[in-house]
């Protein structure tokens, strides 16, 4: 198809609206320019846009696979991918009771309200959520605070300028292999500004959970925080997904202006794998936050469970004086499952702060590496950064790595760095067990003592089921 | 209440217990006393359920059940306890989360309601102040830091939360000084009830002269080797273990 008929047919299209035409508003798998075109076009996006995603598929084209981390998988196809598919209604199963027993089990272990079960389970329900409703009501509370929270397609239109001023001003389409493929194909994602000296009232996304799954696999969120706001963002969901795509590269940009506070929250529980390691989720992940004024402060909190692949680095540029970057973390591998995660904390400015608590449990055949880079640049006069990292082991055939990397280029510049390897000890699981605690209890309560303080940084109801999460991740690890 | 008969256990095929024949009744104490080595631990961690020993030979029955058939936390979910020698550190862990979740789990298997946070508090607040225990101990990590006293004050603690039917203190006193035993001695003193047994493990006699036991048996080479009342203990303060190797000392002491 030339690309004047493809224009012609894209421009036919829209105005139909594609909601209504299910099966003709899929791309054939494949990447190329008219890919691109076709997708940008789909959104009727303005031509800055356009021209960003080209760019940065061309530049996608010099790169290469990044082999440097621990993870290994089969080589991936990125010409056998499709990479646009309007949103459509999965044709999964019509009840509850056509659903896998076992993942109704999960959910009534996690304690997920009855009615997200079917959400989650992928069942096909016309009837409209309660939560619309309560999501449509704080949508309204939000806007007469100024502050945006939309899908990225509507950012695109309704506020140009600012998707233009800050897209790719943190994560620049060139950072790195997956993040140039999601600058060139991303398919949508959330946006949120913060005006100047708003504190947003509540936990961004709790609400919305369920209506904001579905992102697609190269999802893009753009968090801007103006001077002296301040945001919790929720991202995820503890119970597992159904998902079709096997690969996940997201690209999350957030920028603190001076005295501003972002506070980002994840857990990640996409599909692992079975016990063999058949399936599973890769999940490339760029996710970085610039201070860019005084006094900004942004902290990551992430309990990563699920995906067979995590590859991810939570970081912060610390470019304001004074300003501080928090890393919280707890990466659980099983099974087969493989985490290369950590932080890069890139200390610029001067009296920069810096935390990283870092705790990876591996059980089963699971292989964990924490990889931290600390960076403290000339101008970063009197910086410091207390790094933590903290490994637990169960059974014999797991594996932890850690790999802190340090550069200080100011004298002034302090770094300290911790680190210990555990096994959860019989006698401790004795101990618990002689006290009337299943197995499963007792590996529980051991494990989320482990991770409390992280547990500790999230918003209290979602480390409620970060806890349970945990425990129902671990089933049958030991023993 | 217990009954234990011609009890064999080995770890990784070296006996350790070779024959133990034991009878306890509620409202019974009864003191284990033997020379280290004897494998008294051995006994209380396997009644306990401690997995990696192997049961050769014999039985125990715990309120007519197969003891030994049930895993730890059945056996506990039963009402028997153990006080552990070395209690141990569950860091990030509280101490009331330990507490809270052990006791509504027997409280589910007894039918009963749980008890919220609040009520709990309440439930706890005279069993701290019966083991002198700061409220601070209740927010502090399981053990984690705490002086080998307190670890064995939180071990009666945890007793006296759970309310077993039948206790084994595996070497309670040691590490105790003089205050701090005659605090747990007066707290397992004022728990015990008509309805509960206590089996005390011990190297030494001082804990028998404030828990008054009705037997005293004295374990050596895997075996008990000899039984008696209170006055038992006193000899063995007075003689030692030394004279339990001699066969003919043992015939002279209890012809």
């Amino acid at each position: 198809m030339g690309n004047d008929d493809l224009q012609k047919q894209l421009a036919k299209e829209y105005r139909w609206g594609f909601v209504t035409d299910i099966e003709q508003d899929t791309a054939p798998p494949g990447l190329n320019e008219d890919t691109i075109r076709l997708i940008s076009g789909k959104k009727n996006e303005p031509g800055f846009m356009l021209d960003w995603r080209i760019q940065a598929y061309r530049h996608w084209l010099t790169l290469k696979e990044p082999g440097w981390s621990t993870v290994r998988h089969p080589p991936i196809d990125y010409q056998a991918i499709r990479y646009y598919a309007a949103p459509r209604r999965p044709a999964g199963p019509k009840s509850l009771a056509e659903v896998d027993p076992q993942l109704l089990a999960t959910y009534e272990k996690l304690g997920i309200p009855l009615a997200e079960r079917e959400a989650l389970a992928g069942v096909a329900v016309d009837a409209v959520f309660d939560s619309v409703s309560v999501a449509t009501t704080f949508k309204d509370k939000l806007e007469k605070l100024g502050i945006v929270f939309c899908s990225f397609s509507d950012a695109v239109h309704k506020h140009p300028d600012l998707v233009r001023q800050y897209l790719g001003s943190v994560v620049p389409y060139t950072d790195n292999f997956f993040a140039s493929l999601n600058s060139a194909v991303f398919s949508d994602g959330s946006f949120v500004y913060v005006p100047k000296g708003v504190q947003c009232p509540m936990e961004l996304s709790t609400y919305f959970r369920i209506n904001a799954r579905n992102s697609g696999q190269f999802e893009r969120t753009l968090i801007i925080a103006d001077d002296g706001a301040y945001v919790s963002y929720l991202e995820g969901c503890t119970a597992p997904m159904r998902d079709e795509n096997q690969l996940h590269a997201a690209v999350v940009e957030l920028i603190a202006l001076k005295d501003a506070r972002i506070k980002y929250s994840t857990v990640q529980n996409w599909y692992p794998g079975d016990a063999e390691g058949r399936g599973g989720i890769y999940n490339f992940v760029t996710k970085r936050g610039e201070c860019r004024g005084e006094r900004a402060h942004i902290s990551w909190t992430q309990v990563e469970t699920g995906s067979a692949i995590t590859w991810k680095y939570p970081s912060c540029i610390l470019t304001g004086d004074d300003s501080v970057g928090e890393f919280h973390s707890v990466a659980l591998t099983n099974h087969h499952q493989q985490a290369d995660t950590g932080t890069k904390m890139i200390h610029v400015g001067r009296n920069t702060r810096s935390t990283i608590v870092s705790k990876g449990i591996s059980a089963g055949r699971g292989g964990n590496a924490y990889r931290g880079l600390v960076k403290m640049l000339k101008g970063a006069d009197n910086a410091r950064n207390h790094s933590q990292c903290d490994s637990l082991l169960m059974g014999p055939d797991c594996a932890a790595h850690t790999f802190p990397y340090i550069e200080v280029k100011n004298p002034s510049a302090r770094v300290e760095h911790e680190a210990s390897t555990s096994r959860i000890g019989e006698d401790q699981l004795f101990y618990l067990r002689s006290r009337g605690l299943s197995e499963e209890d007792a590996v529980g309560l051991i494990v989320n003592g482990f991770c409390k303080e992280v547990f500790n940084e999230l918003p209290m109801e979602f480390a409620v089921e970060a806890q349970k999460l945990l425990a129902v991740s671990l089933e049958g690890a030991v023993g | 209440m217990l009954t234990i008969h011609d009890l064999h256990v080995s770890i990784a095929g070296k006996p350790i217990l070779q024959g133990i024949d034991l009878a306890v009744k509620s409202g019974e104490i009864h003191a284990i006393m033997g020379p280290n080595g004897s494998g008294k631990s051995t006994l209380a961690q396997v009644l306990a359920g401690r997995w990696g020993y192997e049961v050769t030979r014999g039985e125990a029955r715990f309120l007519d059940q197969d003891l030994l058939a049930m895993a730890p936390e059945e056996r506990a979910r039963a009402g028997l306890f153990l006080a552990f020698q070395y209690p141990m550190e569950i860091p990030g862990v509280a101490n009331v989360q330990l507490l809270r979740t052990a006791l509504n789990g027997l409280r589910r298997t007894r039918g009963q309601e749980e008890l919220d946070a609040f009520d709990f508090l309440e439930y706890v607040k005279d069993k701290l102040a019966l083991l002198e225990m700061d409220d601070a101990l209740l927010y502090r990590a399981v053990n984690e830091g705490f002086s080998g006293g307190e670890k064995k004050r939180n071990e009666i603690l945890q007793m006296a939360v759970l309310q077993p039917r039948l206790a084994l203190l595996d070497e309670t006193d040691s590490g105790l000084d003089i205050d701090a035993l005659r605090v747990v001695a007066h707290g397992v003193n004022a728990l015990k009830d008509a309805d509960q047994a206590i089996v005390l493990v011990t190297h030494y006699q001082r804990l028998l002269d404030h828990i008054l036991p009705d037997f005293v048996h004295v374990l050596a080479g895997g075996r008990i080797v000899c039984s008696g009342g209170r006055d038992l203990a006193l000899e063995l303060e007075e003689k030692g273990y030394g004279w339990l190797a001699d066969e003919e000392d043992r015939a002279e002491l209890h012809p």
